[in-house]
């Protein structure tokens, strides 16, 4: 038997952008086992909750996590709105799922480049970020923010879309779709990709249940589970919601549903905009949380469910938040996997299960 | 031939216009709406303070005795709180950047003091008495006036 290496990996790693470190035990050069590591970008944002009112944490709860900016806002607003009882505006509701789908289309996009440079294919990266930054245009002309958006408000939004700004977005996304399609065919066919992706780092759907796992990591292992299709606000209006699920379970399956969820995204964000109905973008909320209120959300961010849980104490201050997000996790899945790799394949494998360490440690 | 799908899109883009601006030569033009950086009306101004409690990061500081209203950009987020509490909708956001300094520093306003309205109608009840002459009888800046509860002909 060879003697066993540790090899660090991360915090700071050119493939992963995110501050994790995992010390992997290698024999010859296979991992047997993956040590992980978080807590190098812990703010304590959770605590602030003592300290800013339910308003103002918004504003706190959009910086967890840059890419998922715009649902940590919209699942502290609903979670915070379902503890006073507030009925938010149909259309706000519509608004709301059309910027969370646009996010979801950039998380995605964002990622597909990551995962095209880390196999060092430049040039898919480039189309993959020239389209997302098509996104990120249609929120700075929506918003007035390309990262942090700063919409959602306790009872609504603070913006509305008009009718030539839809128009605007439908035609972009348009546009986006046409050359997206042709990324797809690339990320799905082509063999140079196939090579890093196909039978590399195998879970079974077993262990994806067994582990917890949520989000589109665990859809690749044929998962059914994706929080939209409880018709939570806006979502319950959509004609028709099937979690996109792949039954392979190894990187391939991953890469597949994450690029198949950008198209049922826009198929979303067409069908909202077509169907979005006149009036109010928010309600006026007055008063205070009960003492002893209790709420919990669930929200579909772009890496899996996130689970919000807000209380009460009869001020304008919260008692307690807390957020559980898709990475925690997913984490287990992920140690899980990397055991039996070859150490060549460890980034693919982190990357396509997409962590996102800055919601992990908030 | 998969392995060459990608060559149509990147040789194509050899003869499209560049995705990119050869900034700072180039610039694009601000969205309307674009959150740039908090601009004030100092003349509608009443000091009331809403702006300072409802900020996420204490970037405001609104002083009465001094007439002043000031701003640390570099604390504020431009999230826009200060912009919809303000009940004299003096506040504002300018869609452009403030340009970028190597030192952190504030933007105070002064704020004028209010021209006092003309004499108003005989027999009204700020004619008749010089406490309200320069309000109206039921507010004084945006907060209530104390004086107001003992004056005799208040109903009771
Ligand atoms: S809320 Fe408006 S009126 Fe009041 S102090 Fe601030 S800027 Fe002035
Ligand atoms: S925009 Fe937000 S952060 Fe900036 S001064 Fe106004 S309330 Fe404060």
């Amino acid at each position: 038997m060879s003697k066993a290496t540790i090899i660090p990996f991360g915090p700071q790693h050119p493939v992963l952008p995110e501050p994790l470190h995992l010390d992997l035990v290698v024999e010859d050069e296979t991992v047997v086992e993956a040590i992980p590591q978080i807590g190098f970008v812990h703010r304590g944002l959770e605590k602030l909750v003592e300290t800013r009112d339910y308003n103002q944490f918004i504003y706190v709860a959009e910086r967890i996590c840059g890419i998922c900016a715009f649902g940590h806002s919209l699942g502290y607003a609903e979670t915070v709105e379902s503890l006073m009882g507030v009925e938010v505006p149909k259309r706000a509701e519509y608004l709301r799922v059309i910027w969370h789908e646009l996010s979801r289309v950039h998380s995605h996009l964002l990622w597909l480049g990551l995962a095209a440079d880390a196999f060092g294919f430049e040039s898919l990266f480039m189309h993959c970020w020239r389209l997302r930054e098509r996104i990120l245009d249609i929120f700075e002309k929506t918003t007035g923010g390309r990262v942090i958006l700063s919409v959602v408000s306790v009872g609504g939004v603070n913006r509305d879309i008009n009718a030539s700004q839809m128009d605007e977005i439908i035609h972009t996304l348009e546009g986006i779709e046409h050359d997206y399609h042709e990324i797809m065919q690339v990320m799905l066919n082509d063999g140079s990709v196939k090579n890093r992706t196909v039978g590399v780092g195998y879970i079974s759907h077993e262990s994806a249940l067994d582990l917890c796992m949520v989000g589109p990591f665990a859809r690749a292992s044929n998962v059914a589970y994706d929080v939209r299709m409880f018709g939570h606000g806006g979502y319950g209006e959509l004609s028709d919601f099937q979690p996109l699920c792949a039954t392979e379970g190894d990187c391939y399956a991953r890469v597949k549903v994450r690029c198949e969820e950008v198209l049922q995204s826009i198929a979303i964000i067409k069908e909202m905009a077509a169907k979005i109905p006149a009036g109010d973008i928010a309600v006026p909320v007055k008063g205070s949380p009960a003492a002893g209120a209790e709420a919990a959300n669930v929200l579909e961010q772009p890496r899996g469910e996130c689970y919000y849980y807000a209380r009460g104490n009869g001020t304008k201050y919260l008692d307690r938040m807390r957020m559980r997000t898709p990475t925690s996790q997913n984490l287990a899945g992920m140690v899980s996997v990397l055991e039996g790799c070859d150490l060549a394949d460890v980034n693919m494998i982190i990357l396509t299960i997409d962590p996102c360490i800055s919601c992990t440690e908030r | 031939m998969s392995e060459f799908g990608l060559g149509r899109m990147t040789f194509g883009s050899l003869f499209k216009k560049p995705e990119t601006l050869l900034y700072p030569l180039e610039t694009k033009p601000a969205p309307e709406g674009l959150k740039g950086h908090i601009v004030i009306k100092v003349d509608d101004c009443i000091l009331c303070g809403i702006c300072e409690r409802t900020c996420p990061c204490s970037a405001i500081k609104v002083s009465k005795p001094d007439r002043t209203w000031e701003i640390n950009r570099f604390q504020c987020v431009q999230c826009g709180s200060c912009v919809r509490a303000c009940p004299k909708k003096c506040l504002s956001m300018d869609p452009s950047y403030t340009s970028p300094s190597a030192q952190i520093y504030t933007d105070s306003f002064s704020i004028p003091e209010k021209e006092k309205p003309a004499k108003a109608e005989p027999n009204s009840l700020a004619s008749e008495t010089t406490l309200f002459a320069h309000q109206s009888p039921c507010q004084t800046a945006g907060r209530f006036p104390h004086e107001f509860i003992d004056e005799s002909r208040r109903s009771r």
